[in-house]
């Protein structure tokens, strides 16, 4: 049992050594993190296996909140789904850390960067074992925490702390759905623990009603909405996206651990987690599919013109999130992990070699002051073109697999889901053209350099192209244990098979399949080589476009506006201006001015006393007889 | 029915540790020098901590008594007794101010420069009058305790605290008093009404009538919101936390806060059950917008300690908001959130403190960027922070989140608006981390700030490990309270249910 304790517990000593002795450590604080997350990385191979012969860990530490009927424990649950999870956080953290020794070397905040990630690693180790909502949700916040260190890592740069901030607020208000739902959850199941409330998730429970501001709404669809609001934050997903661009304040590292390849698949997860839940209510899922597909769409489209190349990746990150959640969405739950897997991979790739390529050029992230680098550095061309092949989905690179399995899903998901795949499809070719974009205002062309920059381009050291060696030969190689058609072929879903509910989604037209394959990696190759013909055979095509279609070009590349769309109405409206408008009125006039009014008549009330005592004993006599007066004729009229 | 276990421990411990803290008081008055004022108040205060060892230890969480008993006849001819003992209700803030008077002395021990000697008379004898009002169990002998502690603490703002102090203190001692001496009226009438009895386990036992109960409540609870302070009686609290010294500001927000909610517990929802369900809407509504206003109020500040103050004012909004579901998640909720609020708004006006007495400033946009010059100070911030908006793993969360959940449970409507202010107070309190320790230096005199020195540390210390202790084993407290919170929620109801006019009354009051 210890050692699955260790799990998260190594990661944390490596926490508290690299975070209390970092003065003193310098960068050898890396070896204690790196060892960390090492360890917890053996620990969760050996985990896998255990599960993998049928090992279920389910096991209660200490009862963590006991009041009443309410009994919480702190708890971890290794499952199948959990497994997979342990294995790629452990795996990519390890392989990021050690690039990050690498990419953060000579920083002044350098130990205290490996402490954060270890911190992080923890949480999401916390979020993915717990087996109550209540410790998923410790997982859930630690982890929005640490990104929040980490996004304001440079905090010196305003713009920095600015995008932590917004990161961790965007998702307090998922939150707010979040602990809603687990409210419902424990107001109807008596428990937060998952086995027992999945145990009661049945048919008849979602027939149940509740009245919500006097509309039927059934209670499981309920939940499902209120835990989704929580998803939409922490996966970025409209409306709750918006944090996840800004996050590229970040170091690079950072994007590729957390903004790509782990805790923004939380939501993913923890959708997936709540799958006997979520498969009860055709609402819920409708929702968590059209979400997903818009903002698959809606980010793909942002993505086609920005110019920093951390924004693109960033904005794609995003639109595969939506891929994710679509695929959830109608019922193809170990499709949506299989995409959350394979992606974590070749995105963890893709930050991390644009890492290699900002690295290479003192900082840079400007598209349009790069190009030619392919010949420049080699080795990262080689992999960034692995990773984008893969995110484009051109067989037989990993996204293919995946993605192709929760198109194939969708296809077969009644009306619905025909208009979702077209949706699909369209942002998968715009996928492969952003990506393509990408590689070719960066690699190809001619060299757009400052002079400077150009004069000092080199190759990163081995410490960190051979993590990105590594994560290539996974973009190539990890589809397999995906494969389409074959029976019994699919690895990856057999293996999921005992956790989630069995929804039909795969059709058993295999010559439709087939079809449909050729036809999506055609979409996805005509994407490449427009790319290739706007950006490198006639680069005059996009400023043309540009110039013609400006409106559309600006809403774009200004992203929909919805950033000062949401500034104008939450951040200065609803909060600054409202409580500037209360704290002058409420507090000072109103409330304030009734107490201080108070005092002010009290205060003239015995100034008027004061004057009656003029030491004059007339005038006490008069009054004192005329106080006798009115007493005695009060006297005979209540008589 | 409650019963007040005698004291078998052999020594009078309640009664010790009232008259520990006065004794400590009168031997200052004997000294003249500074230095070794501040040495024997700290000597006083940590043996009340050692006292307050033995209290937690031998008390039993399985009963619901009042334990650690004493009883001496006082005054005869008004059946007035020296009646003291503890149960779950209030166990836990006794050794909470132990705790936070030491921290208070040692905050002061360079900040306050100027009748050192006074200013430790006056802790000492505040410490002796809070304990009293948590561990009174005659309401004479409270109503005195009540009063006496508003002395000290109107010196502390009003001899030691900032350039605009008279106006704080008279602020601060006008509102207490006008809710007190309606308190003082409600008192007198109960003590008639029950047939001249201030024995509080007594009066909890007498069935007043609905009428007099709705009336005899009002005037409770015109001291005790006063005293939390609930909306829109809170304006006093700003002023007088602004003006307080650090050490007056800890003490004020870590206990004198607390005991609005403490006598809600401990009279109003006992003596006055079908009253305190009549009211109940009204109070949980005051509730819900003190949380979301008292947030809003906290945007618009700029300075460091009305932030603060204003964050009070929504988390203590939490407080009368679990405490009102009356159940056992809102109530065990209240009491924790109560300790924690001690715990983490003591934390902050101490690290305001901290920084106030290296720059001699408290407004947010001197600082900035001070995370780099003192990284130790910017750590102890941050931890603080995420205590104060609730993060799973400090103690904040479990508070807030019980209390939440026994809000739902009595109205969902009033738990998803306080959700509300969870967003809010995360938005307010990291909008001023980021203000106050992120960016790059502005003030130049921000250039050469020294770090937190040990004496500092070693006052903050405490209060991290209960951060953590508490965020991680909540049960530990929560172990203490059961006992007492339990029968007090069985308590209100069978006795609301007692009268049935009553309980018609209060549901047509509740629209039911």
């Amino acid at each position: 049992m210890l050692k699955y304790i260790l799990i998260p517990l190594l990661p944390f000593f490596g926490f508290l050594i690299a975070g209390l002795f970092g003065k003193y450590l310098k960068e050898r604080a890396a070896t204690v993190a790196v060892g960390g997350v090492l360890g917890a990385f053996v620990f969760a191979v050996s985990a896998f296996i255990d599960v993998a012969n049928g090992t279920i860990i389910d096991e209660n530490f200490y009862s963590w909140i006991l009041i009443g009927n309410l009994s919480v424990n702190v708890g971890f649950q290794i499952d199948q789904l959990t497994a997979v999870m342990l294995m790629v956080v452990t795996f990519l953290s390890t392989l990021i850390h050690i690039y990050s020794i690498g990419y953060m070397h000579g920083d002044k905040g350098f130990s205290r960067f490996f402490a954060y990630l270890e911190l992080f690693t923890f949480f999401m180790l916390v979020l993915v074992m717990g087996n109550n909502f209540l410790v998923m949700f410790v997982g859930w916040e630690g982890v929005g925490l640490c990104s929040y260190l980490l996004i304001g890592f440079w905090y010196e740069k305003k713009s920095a702390a600015d995008a932590g901030v917004k990161a961790f607020v965007t998702n307090r208000v998922g939150d707010f759905g979040f602990v809603l739902g687990m409210m419902l959850i424990f107001t109807t199941f008596g428990t937060l623990d998952f086995t027992d409330v999945f145990a009661q998730a049945t048919p008849q429970l979602a027939a149940q009603n509740i009245d919500l501001l006097g509309i039927e709404v059934g209670i499981v669809t309920l939940i499902c909405l209120l835990l989704f609001v929580g998803a939409t934050g922490k996966s970025a997903q409209i409306p709750l996206y918006v944090w996840l661009p800004d996050a590229m304040e970040g170091p690079t590292p950072v994007s590729a651990l957390i903004h790509a390849a782990t805790m923004v698949t939380a939501g993913v997860f923890m959708v997936a987690r709540c799958a006997p839940l979520f498969s009860l209510s055709h609402t819920a899922m409708n929702v968590v599919a059209v979400t997903g597909a818009v903002t698959a769409l809606f980010a793909a489209t942002i993505g086609l013109v920005q110019n920093d190349i951390k924004r693109v990746i960033a904005y794609s990150t995003i639109s595969q999130l939506g891929y994710m959640f679509l695929g959830l969405g109608v019922g193809a739950f170990s499709a949506g992990i299989f995409h959350l897997t394979t992606h974590a991979f070749f995105k963890g790739l893709l930050f991390l070699a644009s890492g290699s390529v900002i690295h290479a050029l003192s900082g840079e992230q400007d598209m349009r002051k790069m190009g030619s680098l392919r010949r420049k550095i080699k080795i990262t061309y080689a992999v960034f073109l692995i990773g984008s092949l893969a995110l484009a989905g051109i067989f037989p690179f990993a996204g293919f697999f995946s993605k192709d399995e929760i198109l194939w899903s969708v296809y077969n998901a009644g009306s619905l889901g025909r208009s979702l795949w077209m949706v699909g499809l369209t942002g998968a070719f715009m996928t492969a053209f952003y990506s393509f974009r990408l590689i070719y205002l960066t690699f190809f062309g001619k060299s757009r350099m400052d002079h400077d920059v150009e004069h000092h381009v080199h190759e990163s050291p081995p410490v960190m192209t051979v993590p990105l060696m590594i994560l290539a030969f996974f973009s190539i190689t990890i589809g397999f244990i995906g494969m389409p058609l074959i029976p019994h072929a699919n690895l990856f879903a057999n293996f999921l098979a005992p956790v989630f509910p069995h929804v039909q989604h795969g059709g058993t037209d295999h010559g439709l399949e087939i079809g449909l394959m050729i036809f999506s990696v055609l979409v996805a190759a005509t994407g490449i080589v427009m790319a290739y013909v706007w950006y490198v055979r006639d680069t005059r095509i996009p400023d043309k476009l540009a110039e013609k279609f400006s409106g559309v070009y600006t809403l774009l590349l200004n992203k929909y506006r919805v950033d000062e769309l949401y500034n104008y109405l939450f951040v200065d409206g609803l909060v600054h201006k409202l409580a500037g408008v209360l704290h002058r009125i409420g507090d000072v006039k109103i409330v304030d001015g009734a107490v201080n009014g108070v005092a002010r008549l009290i205060g003239q009330a015995s100034e008027r006393g004061r004057k009656m005592q003029t030491g004059f004993v007339q005038e006490y006599a008069f009054i004192m007889g005329l106080g006798l007066v009115v007493l005695i004729g009060m006297y005979y009229v209540v008589k | 029915m409650l019963e007040l276990i005698p004291n078998q421990l052999g020594f009078p411990l309640l009664s010790l540790m009232i008259f520990v803290p006065l004794a400590g008081a009168v031997i200052l008055l004997a000294v003249r020098d500074a230095r070794a004022a501040r040495w024997i108040a700290l000597l006083f205060s940590i043996a009340e901590i050692g006292l307050s060892v033995p209290l937690l230890a031998n008390f039993d969480g399985s009963i619901a008594h009042m334990q650690f008993g004493e009883s001496l006849p006082w005054i005869k001819d008004w059946h007035i007794n020296y009646r003291i003992g503890v149960d779950g209700i209030s166990v836990l803030f006794v050794g909470l101010t132990a705790l936070l008077t030491t921290i208070s002395i040692m905050v002061s021990w360079t900040a306050i420069q100027d009748r050192v000697r006074e200013f430790m008379i006056a802790v000492l004898f505040l410490e002796a009058g809070m304990i009293g009002v948590f561990v009174a169990l005659d309401l004479f002998l409270f109503y005195i305790f009540w009063e006496a502690m508003l002395i000290p603490m109107y010196l502390l703002i009003g001899v030691w605290g900032g350039p605009n102090r008279l106006y704080a203190a008279i602020k601060f001692f006008l509102y207490t008093l006008v809710g007190s001496v309606l308190m003082l009226v409600a008192i007198l009438a109960v003590y008639f009404s029950a047939g001249g009895t201030f024995d509080v386990l007594a009066l909890m036992n007498h069935p007043f009538g609905h009428t007099f109960q709705m009336w005899a409540f009002a005037a409770f609870f015109a001291a005790f919101a006063v005293k939390v302070p609930m909306f829109p009686f809170h304006t006093w609290l700003p002023d007088a936390h602004v003006e307080a010294p650090t050490a007056g500001s800890i003490i004020l927000a870590g206990i004198l806060i607390k005991m609005g909610a403490y006598g809600f517990l401990r009279f109003s929802l006992p003596f006055f059950p079908s009253a305190a369900i009549s009211w109940t809407p009204a109070i949980m509504t005051l509730s819900v917008v003190a949380i979301i206003y008292g947030a809003y109020m906290a945007f618009a500040q700029t300075d460091f300690k009305k932030l603060i103050a204003y964050s009070s004012v929504s988390h203590m909004g939490f407080v009368t908001l679990g405490i009102f579901a009356l159940n056992s998640q809102g109530v065990e909720g209240g009491l924790l959130q109560m300790i924690n609020h001690g715990v983490s708004t003591g934390a902050l006006f101490l690290a305001v403190g901290v920084i106030y007495e290296r720059t001699h400033t408290r407004m947010i946009a001197d600082y900035g960027g001070i995370a780099a010059k003192v990284p130790v100070y910017a750590a102890y911030l941050l931890i603080i922070t995420l205590s104060s908006i609730g993060l799973p793993g400090t103690n904040g969360f479990v508070g807030e989140f019980t209390i939440l959940l026994g809000a739902f449970q009595y109205k969902a409507v009033y738990a998803v608006i306080a959700s509300l202010g969870i967003i809010l107070g995360a938005g307010y309190m990291l909008w001023l981390y980021q203000r106050v320790a992120f960016g790059t230096v502005t003030n130049p005199h921000n250039e050469h700030l020294q770090d937190m020195n040990l004496r500092e540390i070693a006052a903050a210390l405490p209060l991290l490990v209960l951060v953590f202790g508490v965020g991680l084993y909540p049960n530990a407290a929560f172990q203490v309270m059961h006992a007492s919170t339990e029968n007090l929620i069985k308590h209100v109801q069978a006795k609301a249910a007692l009268a049935p006019v009553a309980a018609q009354a209060a549901n047509a009051l509740l629209g039911q």
